[in-house]
């Protein structure tokens, strides 16, 4: 499946993805407390250096930003317009910074490097009886399934133009059993390839459970 | 080799198989029968995926219930939709998930993974989403990802059925240069006439027990009445 | 948890995510577009449960947080996690949650209007999350944004009655949610 990841060699594509997201957490709680516009300014400057040492491409950044931008300027206005204008000025340099230098994290930072961290970061929730191990296959699992259940959805969208149906929730209620009976199958192959093995006598995996027990 | 010993099941208080016996110890066995037979749970017992409600399956002579892990360990189980037993995103990847459990070393798991890609011609394919490879490509995949496990049977639920005719002949001379033990379900006649010994399952009871003539002989007179 | 639970959070995780790929939906006579998006989550939490839908809704954000292009237009990345309208998305498993439980209370008696209503509380609390959100970054009094919501009403309505006929249909042929007998625990 296609990643927002761009490709490249840089030292900050060649960053652990850890230290990015940790900086870039230290960074947004950094920002929402100071105040001064310039000191702001110059973060976002930092930000556009960063995005100039990557060499991310302008019109991949604008793609990932623009709706956020777009609402950003138009509260800025309202703000100004109904109270002052710093204030507007201090929210609006806020949110360029966070959402610029959340992006370039993104862009600069393969999918598999931030599964690891997520699953480093689910570690200490074992003792609640989370798996990280399983939270890595899980992930896994829905990028598999993206595109398959896309093609169901295309599936059950052409057998209903084929009969001239065309409301467009129509192709909700197939296309979730699809889904449904999908995840039986899926779940008794899971268990085959060594996932979770609770076979229970007289319980198939593709039962339809009952409502009361 | 699969024991049965007077195996039942039921799903929502209504039986499905009953009273099977059977041992299993022929190189190819083929399972027939119609749809809603019982065949595909029996194949599903033999595995451990499913558990019986009564009796006992016996994997190389290990308890499907008592002695599940290993039990389990002993047998690969491939399905008919390769779509749902693919489960990562990428041919290596999925073939790598399999070894988890190994504890191999990543370079272990590479070399392996590169062998089996080598063997069923999807070298190139390596790094590919798997939802990309053709119907017969992915039917290989799921093979491999079981295969890489070193399984000593292999339990195949109608791998050929959603195969055009190319696909299913390059199924099946995989199927048949398996060393291991091969328990299949098939509506295909033809392919299961090689087999060793068929068993034809109708409503919950094996009715046909014998070589390839006979019992499909039975089966067809039994589905055309 | 078991495989099937894995099975079904992963698959109506990425069922949200292609829901997000079908095109918007414009609303003839307000000229507002939607997504069928929500519809994901409230479909989660309406057929897997509280839990499992909630989780359902992580894994979403997961997927998004790794920099896949999971949202309506092909969006995703940290941006979108940490952004004004980010609270929309954060919303997600509590919206999954609310309806799940709403739809749990009501499984033996559920009639259209309730799995619809569950369907509109859930999607409600969206707003509830999003437009806090939205004014905190912004540093405006929450009242501020809170109208808004009531533009996007008659679209939610639209998707609510879609989504409480999908649960009630899958409720019959596929029923998930397990409730305790009448005897056991509330």
């Amino acid at each position: 499946m296609l990643t927002l990841y761009t490709p490249g060699n840089s030292l900050l594509h060649r960053c652990p993805a850890a230290a990015k997201l940790i900086t870039l957490c230290l960074a947004a709680t950094l920002i929402m407390i100071l105040t001064d516009p310039i000191v702001l300014a110059s973060g976002i400057l930092v930000v556009a250096v960063g995005y100039g040492m990557a060499r991310i491409p302008g019109r991949t950044m604008w793609r990932l930003s623009r709706t956020a931008l777009v609402i950003v300027m138009v509260v800025a206005a309202c703000q100004a317009f109904f109270t002052s204008v710093s204030p507007a000025i201090i929210v609006g340099l806020r949110i360029l910074f966070l959402i610029t230098a959340a992006n370039l994290v993104t862009l600069t930072t393969r999918t598999a490097d931030l599964i690891t961290v997520v699953e480093a970061a689910a570690r200490p929730l074992t003792r609640w009886g989370v798996h990280p191990d399983r939270i890595g296959v899980t992930v896994a699992l829905a990028i598999r399934f993206i595109p398959v259940l896309g093609e169901q959805a295309c599936r059950v969208r052409e057998a209903q133009a084929a009969r001239g149906v065309k409301a467009p929730f129509t192709l909700l209620v197939p296309l979730v059993i699809r889904t449904l009976r999908l995840a039986d199958g899926v779940g008794e192959a899971l268990e085959v390839r060594g996932l979770g093995s609770s076979a229970r006598a007289g319980a198939s995996t593709t039962e339809h459970r009952s409502m009361t027990r | 080799m699969i024991e049965l010993r007077d195996v039942s099941f039921e799903y929502d208080a209504r039986p499905v198989l009953r009273q099977v016996s059977a041992n299993l110890a022929e190189h190819r066995i083929g399972l027939v029968g119609a749809n809603g037979s019982g065949k595909s749970t029996l194949a599903r017992l033999c595995h451990g995926l499913l558990l019986p409600t009564a009796g006992q399956v016996l994997v190389n002579g290990h308890d499907t219930r008592r002695d599940a892990a290993a039990a389990r360990s002993q047998v690969g189980f491939v399905f008919q939709d390769p779509d749902i037993q693919i489960i990562m995103p990428t041919v290596a990847e999925d073939l790598a998930f399999s070894l988890r459990p190994s504890g191999l070393s990543k370079q272990e798991i590479s070399a392996q993974v590169d062998d089996w890609l080598g063997r069923y011609d999807l070298v190139s394919h390596r790094d590919h989403p798997a939802h990309l490879l053709s119907g017969g490509q992915k039917q290989l995949l799921a093979i491999a990802a079981v295969l890489i496990t070193q399984p000593q049977i292999v339990i195949f639920d109608e791998p050929t059925t959603l195969l055009d005719l190319r696909n299913k002949h390059r199924i099946m001379a995989v199927i048949a240069a398996l060393d291991q033990q091969v328990v299949m379900v098939s509506h295909d006649l033809d392919l299961l006439s090689e087999f060793d010994r068929i068993l034809v399952v109708d409503a919950g009871q094996i009715i046909a027990d014998d070589s390839p003539r006979a019992a499909l002989d039975v089966y067809r007179r039994a589905a055309l009445g | 948890m078991r495989a099937k639970d894995l099975a079904l959070i992963a698959l109506f995780a990425a069922l949200t995510c292609v829901l997000g790929l079908s095109p918007v939906i414009p609303l003839p006579f307000i000229g507002i577009t939607f997504s069928l998006q929500t519809l994901g989550v409230i479909l989660a939490g309406g057929i897997l449960g509280t839990k499992r839908g909630a989780i359902a809704m992580v894994l979403v954000i997961v997927l998004v947080a790794i920099g896949l292009p999971v949202l309506t237009g092909g969006q995703g990345g940290l941006g979108k996690l940490i952004g004004p309208t980010a609270g929309f998305i954060w919303s997600w498993p509590a919206g999954a949650w609310i309806t799940g439980a709403l739809v749990q209370r009501w499984w033996r008696g559920l009639t259209p209007a309730r799995a619809i209503a569950a369907a509109l509380l859930g999607s409600v609390s969206l707003y509830v999350v999003g437009h806090t959100w939205l004014a905190v970054m912004l540093g405006l009094p929450a009242s501020t944004a809170w109208w808004s919501w009531v533009a996007y009403l008659p679209g939610d309505i639209v998707k609510s009655c879609a989504a409480g006929v999908a649960i009630l249909a899958v409720k019959k042929a596929y029923p998930l949610i397990t409730v305790p007998s009448v005897s056991g625990r509330r």
